[in-house]
């Protein structure tokens, strides 16, 4: 269980967060946008190991989405960024 | 069986006998006794039948270590299958029954088993019934298995807490306790964990003098005095997990509950810094037949005779590799029994002298090479150690004991599940944990002095880690001897002969042998096929020579072998503690509607929705439900009907730029909508598949009123916000969830208009209100909402009043509409009405591949320009597939047979089997066409229905006919909804 430093609230316990993957950017318009490339943005994420994006909104809290920088090895957070 | 109780000693409370029972046999034991040590104290040798052979086992060890005494225990109400009897305190009254022995553990008609063992190697059952299992599963799971489930609720209560501390500590021994005090001393706020049922640890079984008192005494008087400075000492408590960011699972055991109070707390323990001082594990040595009862880690004998005052044995060998064994050896002979030790090392070490002074016969260069005895260890053969056959035996000695002592294994558990895998030490012979994470600290030591000395150091390290000093000095102890070292031995190098090396599952040596001739050379590979270090004691005892003899066997090194992952828990934890209060009632808050009182006094059948307890349907006096819900539609259909929508969601949408988001949010064009106007709009999700449909109301050019689902509407609510704020964050827009504020009742039905009129001031003729018109007035003389949508096909209108008014409004509603015979209706009589309108209700009729397009709303796509969600993957090969799955009716053949959801569509394959076009999705009796209808997703549906097609539906075995239609039953040009 994570101790998640909301960056409106401060550190409090993962079940108050939901977890949102890590960012993509939406390419567009849709109709000049190539299916592989609309493949990639909706599903392929580079899943590093190590330092790691991710969005987290603190759902059970302010509500409020933001960008964690994490280690996914030793599970340690580098970063926590507003929007 | 042999009283083997001792006169006087131990820490049982003589005073209070205590009566239980084994096996149904009536026994006694004493206030501080397990279960264990009054079967022991009693004379009873065999506890349990093995895993798979049926063998007879006896208790090995004293604690959470046993792989042999898996009991069920009953206590009046509670039951708990598979406990192990070392661990469970004895109380009155208790029953404890062996398993896996019928009919019982004493004699066992599976036994038989044993003879057939050749034929049962590792990987039998896989090899054997690898085509055959489906049909041979019921009778091999009776002959394995272990206990029976009970089939009751379980009386207990269980709770959840959550602590916070600088310092947390596992394990109250010498070292936990010697932590403890110093962390404490230096201000931080500690709690220490043990999962005995006493502090202390091995000092209430190794003789210690520490400060000038005795080891427990010494033991006693530190928790006392941390308790005094605030320490939480909480025993019977086991820290079972390690996770993240210093949180940790623990589970903290009542002695004797009060009725009603948690038999069991599972807390999370969030801990700065963590001193991990959980102690070691005696392993066992390997050698023929040691598995026969009275084989038992010499540790234990010394924990049953110091702490239960229970002698072991009459007569013992002690056979060890290490010195640990000598005080054993000593104790027991000061208490009566007839002790030999055997040494394995080739030279008799230095402890061995007061062994030897004290009379004893202690041989060096000797190993147990078999035992015999036929429910429990009678002779004893004794010979060297690198003998190749049982006749190399140069002694056969008469014993009932066989004290093993193999070695010491640092419990590394916690300390690697954080993802560090524990070292191999080549001169402890032991896996050690010294790479750490950050914020732990772990103890080990190889005797009571090391333990002090590392415990002390432990805390004042965490302490100076959260900048505190400890100005307190160790505790003292006098130096111990100097230790010899082990003799590593992994097993007896007499073949042929079974030697055992984890009792709980059954696995030999000569198992390991044969899976890695098979190539499971792998450890994680080896622990699958052979299940060594499985089930209830997750290999304690077994891990490491398991492993030795995978290593010896493959021609590696054990570092090379490797130990497999250790994962959370450290020893079982009971379901209740985890699931606590969120079970039955409690398991999530059911939501109440404004009306549910009178929906209570009409006896609704009141079932949960999404979280919503609403009314299913009102049954009436020598009524079923199916009937009820007939009745229901009918009424409806021909005068007025009441239906509570109060759980339907309403999220109020507010701001400058709404018609802007809620147009990118939405499949459908809801931008252009007028104010005082209603569309029907599905929401995507980005992948195109339709995530949910509601109405979008505008009610002023820059407020919005959206419906989604009942269950829906927080998933809708979380995507709105997720969009606005990553995605869109410049739009003015805001959202609120206001679904309880409001009561909202449906009037349906051909009357609905005469029975609302009276109650409103808001013009209800057709040209100022038609359908999918809203507008805002008074109800009853309060500030409400009426909205013209339907979900039936019939005129109806949507009443929305505060929350707090809806009671009277819905009792006002029923009293005017008495003339009109107004019928209140539920939700299973809404869906069967929908039904006919082939209205589609999300995640029944649809699923998560669902496109628009698939339910017949292909027309956004074309029309709308925006970049809304979901937009590009309906632009997307798979989303244009031909052979999509189409929402479709289907009338079937026979009009009084109501078909199956989930039977498939089928179609003839030219090798004359099946192939499944779809399947139904919704299934009713229609009371207004007087036949059976039902709702499907079918492949090339609607051109299926456009030639009138007629396909097979196959459930369960069974093929009926139904002819595919347009998924509308009932008025399909709508005249009733407008008329
Ligand atoms: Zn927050």
């Amino acid at each position: 269980m994570l101790l998640i430093e909301c960056p409106w609230c401060g550190a409090r316990d993962e079940p108050e967060f939901t977890y949102g993957g890590e960012p993509a950017v939406r390419p567009g318009p849709a109709t000049e946008v190539g299916d592989a490339e609309w493949t990639g943005y909706l599903y392929l994420r580079g899943n590093e190991k190590g330092a790691h994006r991710e969005l987290w909104c603190h759902s059970a809290g302010c509500g409020q989405w933001f960008v964690m920088e994490r280690d996914t090895v030793t599970h340690a957070t580098i970063a926590v960024v507003r929007r | 069986m042999t009283a083997r109780r001792l006169a006087a000693g131990g820490r049982i409370d003589r005073t209070r006998s205590l009566a239980f029972t084994w096996d149904g046999v009536p026994l006694s034991g004493f206030a501080g006794d397990t279960v264990a040590s009054a079967l022991l104290a009693a004379g009873v040798r065999v506890v349990g039948r093995s895993f798979k052979y049926h063998r007879p086992r006896g208790l090995f060890g004293a604690w959470t270590e046993e792989p042999n005494a898996i009991v069920d225990v009953t206590l009046g109400e509670v039951e708990e299958p598979d406990a192990r009897a070392t661990v469970v305190e004895l109380c009155a009254g208790v029953a404890a029954r062996g398993v896996n022995g019928r009919p019982s553990v004493a004699r066992d008609a599976y036994g038989v088993l044993d003879l057939a063992h050749r034929f049962l190697p590792a990987g039998f059952y896989y090899k054997t019934f690898l085509r055959d299992w489906p049909r041979r599963e019921a009778r091999i799971r009776a002959m394995a298995g272990l206990g029976r489930v009970a089939g009751t609720p379980d009386p207990r209560r269980f709770a959840s807490r959550s602590a916070q501390c600088d310092v947390l500590v596992v394990g109250a021994g010498p070292a936990g306790l010697a932590a403890a005090r110093a962390a404490a001393a230096s201000g931080l706020s500690v709690i220490v964990a043990d999962d005995r049922f006493i502090p202390g640890g091995s000092l209430h079984w190794r003789a210690a003098t520490i400060d000038e008192q005795a080891g427990a005494d010494w033991a006693a008087a530190t928790v006392a005095a941390l308790a005094a400075q605030g320490v939480r000492v909480m025993a019977r408590t086991t820290v079972f997990g390690a996770y993240d960011h210093g949180a940790y699972g623990v589970l903290e055991r009542a002695a004797d509950p009060p009725a009603g109070w948690a038999a069991e707390r599972l807390w999370t323990v969030r801990a700065r810094r963590t001193v991990l001082a959980p102690g070691a594990i005696e392993r066992p040595l390997v050698f023929p037949d040691n598995d026969r009862p009275g084989v038992m880690s010499a540790d234990a004998v010394l924990h049953y005779l110091r702490v239960y005052a229970v002698r072991a044995g009459e007569s013992a060998v002690v056979a060890t590799n290490n010195d640990s064994a000598y005080e054993v050896a000593l104790a027991l002979h000061a208490a009566g029994t007839a002790v030999i030790v055997a040494d394995l090392r080739p030279a008799l070490p230095e402890a061995a002298r007061a062994a030897t002074a004290a009379g004893l016969r202690v041989m060096a260069n000797t190993a147990v090479l078999g035992t015999i005895g036929r429910n429990g260890v009678r002779l004893v053969d004794l010979g060297p150690p690198d003998a190749t056959s049982a006749r190399a035996a140069t002694m056969r000695v008469a014993a009932d004991l066989v004290a093993v002592a193999g070695g010491w294994s640092p419990t590394v558990h916690l300390a690697s599940q954080s993802g560090f895998r524990p070292r191999w030490d080549a001169a402890r012979t032991a896996f050690v944990a010294d790479t750490l994470r950050g914020d732990q600290h772990f103890i080990d030591a190889a005797d009571i002095a090391g333990a002090l000395e590392a415990g002390h150091a432990a805390g004042v390290a965490a302490a100076g880690a959260l900048g505190r000093t400890v100005a307190l000095a160790a505790p003292r102890t006098p130096p111990p001897a100097a230790a010899a070292p082990l003799r590593a031995l992994w097993r007896v190098p007499i073949r042929g002969a079974r030697q055992w090396v984890d009792l709980q599952n059954d696995v030999t040596a000569d198992d390991i042998a044969l899976a890695a001739r098979e190539n499971y050379a792998s450890v994680e590979h080896l622990k699958r096929y052979t299940t060594l270090g499985m089930a209830t004691d997750q290999g304690k005892t077994s891990n490491v020579n398991g492993l030795a003899l995978l290593a010896e066997a493959t021609l590696r090194t054990i570092p090379e072998v490797g130990t497999t992952t250790f994962r959370p828990p450290y020893t079982p934890v009971t379901l209740g503690a985890v699931a606590g209060l969120r079970h039955g009632r409690l398991y999530a808050p059911w939501r109440q509607l404004p009306a549910h009182a009178e929906h209570a006094a009409l006896a609704a059948e009141m079932r949960e929705y999404g979280g919503w307890m609403r009314p299913a349907c009102y049954r009436r006096a020598g009524e079923d439900a199916a009937a009820a819900v007939q009745r229901e539609a009918a009424a409806v259909r021909g005068g007025v009907g009441l239906f509570d929508a109060s759980s339907l969601g309403k999220i109020a949408v507010a701001g400058p730029d709404a018609a802007t988001f809620l147009n990118l949010m939405y499949y459908n064009e809801v931008a252009t909508l007028k104010p005082g106007r209603i569309r029907y709009a599905l929401l995507l999700q980005e992948t195109g598949v339709v995530y949910d449909d509601g109405v979008v109301a505008r009610l002023a050019p820059e407020r919005y009123l959206l419906s989604p689902s009942s269950s829906h509407t927080q998933g809708v609510l979380a995507m709105l916000e997720r969009w606005h704020q990553t995605e869109w964050p410049q739009l003015r827009v805001a959202f609120h969830d206001i679904t309880a504020a409001w009561a909202t009742f449906v009037l349906a039905g051909p009357a609905a208009r005469a029975v609302l009129a009276p109650f409103t001031d808001i013009p209800l003729a057709d040209d100022a209100l038609p359908h999918m018109a809203v507008a805002e007035g008074r109800i009853r003389g309060i500030a409400g909402r009426i909205a013209r949508v339907s979900f039936s096909g019939e005129r109806s209108y949507e009443v929305s009043v505060p929350a707090g008014y809806g009671l009277a409004l819905w009792q006002a509603l029923l009293a005017a509409g008495a003339p009109h015979e107004i019928t209140p209706y539920g939700v299973e009589t809404s869906s069967l009405l929908r039904a006919e309108k082939g209205y589609i209700l999300i995640g029944t009729d649809t699923d998560g591949m669902t496109l628009p397009d698939d339910i017949g709303m292909a027309a956004s796509l074309r029309s709308k320009s925006v970049d809304f969600v979901g937009r590009r993957s309906l632009l997307m090969p798979e989303a244009r597939r031909p052979d999509r799955r189409q929402f479709v009716g289907l009338l079937p053949a026979d009009p009084a047979t109501v078909p199956a959801v989930g039977a498939h569509a089928i179609e003839r394959t030219a090798d004359g089997g099946l192939r499944s076009l779809g399947w139904v999705t919704s299934a009713f009796h229609s009371p207004a066409l007087g036949r059976s209808i039902a709702l499907g997703m079918v492949q090339r549906g609607r051109a299926l229905a456009a030639a009138g097609a007629v396909v097979e539906l196959y459930h369960l075995g069974r093929i009926t006919r139904a002819r595919v239609c347009a998924p509308v039953f009932f008025d399909p040009t709508g005249e009733r909804l407008r008329a």
